[in-house]
């Protein structure tokens, strides 16, 4: 799949910035945040979520039904009308920075902000997405949409999947992120009028999802297979390019707030760490070695923060230039969420290269996450285009 | 410093603004006459107090007033050959200064008729400023002790900028060598023409001088000018240097600003000189300058809404750091032409413009953004100690007097 270079602004000029952003978190914001802070400290400690991505079921169902349904955070970009809770991507983004900082193992990226927005581009009058959409923002139903996880905004339209005039799809997708959680996957496919977006049902004949063992413990990926699977049309070739490309674009740039929640997870615990750990007859923390390691890190962090509020107010706000500000942000959150991750593993010594202590996960996360709906570099290719700076 | 941010809204900034314009024609007023008058209709530094250039307003309304001046065609303050005296002499002396003292200095430095510099650094005392030499002796005030009477100055300063052009500096100085180096420092408002200040440019890397050596000889200063207590002037230096970080690194910035903007420039102006490893360079660049910018706009959002900025220190490292880095990609960008500077004729230069001039001087001038204003280790000590809470370095100078410290 190649990466399209974005319509070029007019030769000398740079796209200017939305001035008017809200890089802040509202008091409506915070509240969310405690809620889903609290809930994810009591039912996912590190030490269970260790237990249980060694297991067959590497998601946790009560705790998403916790999260996405009792909670509501499934809804919350999507409007009342559509069966959502009417907030924003904004509110959605500090459940992301959340779930970052605790690397909680739920479909929330793959249900509620992929699914979600591709389901958002759909006709609201077409019966069959409206329905899946009220399931998706009530947690009920889990969805998944299948497109390879590396897949950046400004992809061509993918041609793996064809579809017969009965809807029945066949073809393969490599990488799906949070497929073996879903129910429902949501199928970019080459129909016989042209690209469409069509549901399939996961466990449906025809079906066949591998979950290959995967570098990142806390999100699964599967390789699905697809032999004249039964899909129903969601979007036709009028809407299906539109929704899958807010999808990628939303999805690349709620991504940079979980990357931000698990960068700031990352520094936290390793100044608290090295606050503590005595060598030498001073904390390490005291020597100047780390101390300005830190301090360059936390520097990241704070920038970080900033460019993941941007993208998140630019995409609730429908901002006219949405796709800079999440190419913006996703080039350089991705490499913040490693640095700190790579960092906390380093200052912990010994114990950050264990199975026990938690940093492995998020070392984990980090790494795949950069890799995630378009790696640094291919955002800031796609950048280059979009802010009239080209390579050649 | 707000007195009552709710007092003068955005509205009614503008209907000042509108009728301030009403009674002064930007075009027909002497310029120093309208900017004397800007000051005492309270337009000026609209947060300050009533009768001192204020109106007791937000902070973050500002920019609209400077935005409406500027639509009508008035003339500023040039605020570019006074930075120092703007923003760390004057927050300084609001905060610490005589009711006097005010009235008296902060009129002319905002109208820019009085510049300012600062007296701090020495050749023994430059990021361990608290080691500064320079004495202040009593000379006979009643209670002996200075109080009401004069200090006599000597010492010598160093880098210091726009000492040529100053007519008042600020100034710490030893008044006492007995006690720990933090604790026997007292600050001074100093008054540049007096006969025992010599000034001698010093030449930089980019050949002009934009700072000096100071040379003080029994430089007399009323105790009137004292800022602070006795003995407390490095609690004082603290208003002024953290003022200084903000000024250096956390001003209004559009996307593009700064030297973001002069590269990209550069990069759409010349196509012969790109190449791939230059454009992945130029592109993490923008990214970073970007998120930067962001960063700051954020500081800015969250003091505006009365919450704490600890991210204030971190904006002058970053700023250096980017502005060295993009500097040093556009002197390359130039290829051969990057070979040449455009002069190295020693000059005093009336103001500072890191994006000014051409490209080598700005990769050269983009040095001195690491060591200016604290250098770019002592500010990620900073971070690391008061913002992250890491422990301090075990350290042998704390509480020994002065006068035993090595040197
Ligand atoms: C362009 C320019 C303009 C200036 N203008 C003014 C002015 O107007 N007024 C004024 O008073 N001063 C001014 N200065 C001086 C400036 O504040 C000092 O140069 C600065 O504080 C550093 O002090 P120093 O030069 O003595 O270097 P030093 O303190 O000797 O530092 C040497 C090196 O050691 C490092 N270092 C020192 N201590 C530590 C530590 N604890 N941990 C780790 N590293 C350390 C420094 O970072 C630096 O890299 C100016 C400087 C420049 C470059």
């Amino acid at each position: 799949m190649t990466t399209t270079a974005g319509t070029a602004a007019p030769a000398g000029t740079a796209a200017p910035a939305a001035t008017d952003q809200d890089l802040l978190y509202s008091e409506v914001e915070d509240d969310l945040r405690a809620s889903v802070r609290a809930l994810l400290a009591d039912r996912c400690p590190h030490t269970a979520v260790l237990a249980r991505c060694e297991g067959d079921e590497p998601h946790d169902p009560a705790l998403w039904s916790a999260l996405a349904a009792d909670l509501g955070a499934a809804g919350l970009a999507v409007p009342e009308e559509r069966g959502g809770h009417g907030a924003s991507w904004r509110e959605t983004a500090v459940v992301m920075e959340e779930l970052g900082r605790s690397a909680a193992p739920v479909p929330f990226l793959g249900s509620a902000v992929l699914a979600a927005a591709a389901l958002l581009g759909c006709d609201p009058r077409r019966q069959e997405a409206a329905e899946l959409l009220a399931g998706v923002a009530s947690g009920t139903t889990a969805a998944a949409l299948a497109v390879d996880f590396s897949t950046a905004p400004g992809a061509e339209f993918p041609c793996a999947v064809r579809a017969d005039d009965a809807g029945a799809l066949t073809g393969r997708v490599t990488a799906v992120a949070d497929a073996p959680a879903a129910q429902v996957l949501l199928v970019p496919a080459i129909g016989p009028d042209g690209p469409g977006l069509y549901a399939v049902d996961a466990a449906g004949a025809g079906v066949s999802t591998a979950v290959p063992p995967a570098l990142d413990l806390t999100r699964r990926i599967g390789h699905l297979d697809l032999d004249g699977a039964a899909g129903r049309l969601l979007a036709g070739p009028d809407r299906a390019r539109a929704a899958l490309e807010r999808a990628l674009l939303t999805g690349a740039g709620m991504l940079a707030s979980e990357q931000l929640g698990l960068a700031e997870w990352c520094l936290e615990e390793t100044v608290r760490h090295v606050r503590g750990r005595t060598q030498f007859g001073r904390p390490v923390g005291s020597f100047q070695a780390l101390k300005h390691r830190l301090a360059d890190l936390w520097l990241e962090v704070v920038s970080a923060r900033a460019a993941a509020r941007s993208a998140a107010d630019a995409l609730a706000s429908n901002a006219p230039d949405a796709d800079v500000a999440v190419a913006v942000a996703q080039s350089y959150c991705a490499d913040v969420a490693v640095h700190a991750a790579e960092e906390c593993v380093q200052l912990h010594g010994g114990i950050g290269m264990t199975w026990e202590h938690p940093a492995h996960l998020y070392l984990k996360r980090a790494k795949a996450d950069q890799i995630a709906l378009g790696t640094p570099g291919r955002h800031r290719a796609r950048l280059a285009g979009l802010v009239g700076l080209p390579p050649v | 410093m707000t007195s009552n941010p709710t007092a003068v809204d955005a509205g009614e900034l503008r209907r000042r603004v509108a009728e301030f314009l009403a009674g002064h024609d930007p075009a027909g007023t002497d310029r120093l006459e309208f900017l004397r008058a800007r000051f005492d209709a309270g337009l000026a530094w609209v947060h300050y107090p009533v009768g001192l250039g204020g109106l007791g307003a937000p902070r973050t309304l500002q920019p609209l007033v400077d935005a409406e001046f500027a639509a009508a065609g008035a003339p500023d303050n040039d605020p570019r050959r006074n930075g120092i005296g703007l923003g760390m002499a004057a927050p300084t002396i609001l905060a610490h200064g005589s009711e006097e003292l005010k009235q008296r200095l902060l009129r002319p430095l905002w109208t820019g008729e009085e510049v300012w510099c600062q007296l701090f650094s020495e050749p023994g005392a430059g990021s361990d400023l608290a080691a500064l030499a320079t004495r202040a002796v009593p000379e006979k005030g009643p209670d002996g002790d200075g109080a009401g009477g004069t200090w006599v100055v000597d010492g010598q300063k160093v880098w210091t900028s726009s000492a040529h052009l100053a007519r008042w500096a600020i100034l710490i100085a030893r008044t006492d060598p007995d006690l720990p180096k933090h604790r026997g420092i007292t600050y001074f408002v100093c008054d540049m023409t007096d006969p025992g200040v010599e000034v001698r440019p010093l030449r930089q890397i980019t050949g002009e001088a934009e700072f000096n050596e100071v040379f003080l000889t029994g430089v007399r200063i009323p105790d009137s000018h004292r800022l602070g207590a006795v003995g407390e002037g490095w609690r004082v230096a603290q208003t002024t240097l953290m003022n200084e970080r903000v000024a250096i690194g956390g001003g209004p910035a559009p996307r593009e600003g700064g030297m973001a903007g002069v590269v990209a420039d550069a990069w759409r102006g010349r196509p012969e000189g790109r190449t791939p490893e230059l454009h992945a360079r130029l592109m993490r660049l923008w990214v970073e300058a970007e998120a930067q910018r962001l960063a700051a706009e954020r500081l800015r959002q969250q003091l505006a809404a009365g919450g704490v900025g600890s991210e204030g220190a971190g904006m002058k490292l970053g700023f250096a750091r980017l502005s060295q880095a993009l500097s040093g990609l556009e002197v390359e960008l130039l290829g051969a032409e990057g070979l040449e500077y455009d002069d190295w004729t020693m000059r005093r230069p009336d103001h500072v413009d890191f994006t000014g001039r051409e490209a080598g001087y700005r990769y050269l001038r983009a040095k001195g953004n690491s060591i200016e204003g604290g250098t770019s280790e002592i500010l990620r000590n900073i971070i690391a100690e008061r913002v992250l809470g890491l422990p301090a370095e075990p350290r042998s100078d704390k509480d020994v007097p002065w006068k035993d410290l090595p040197r």
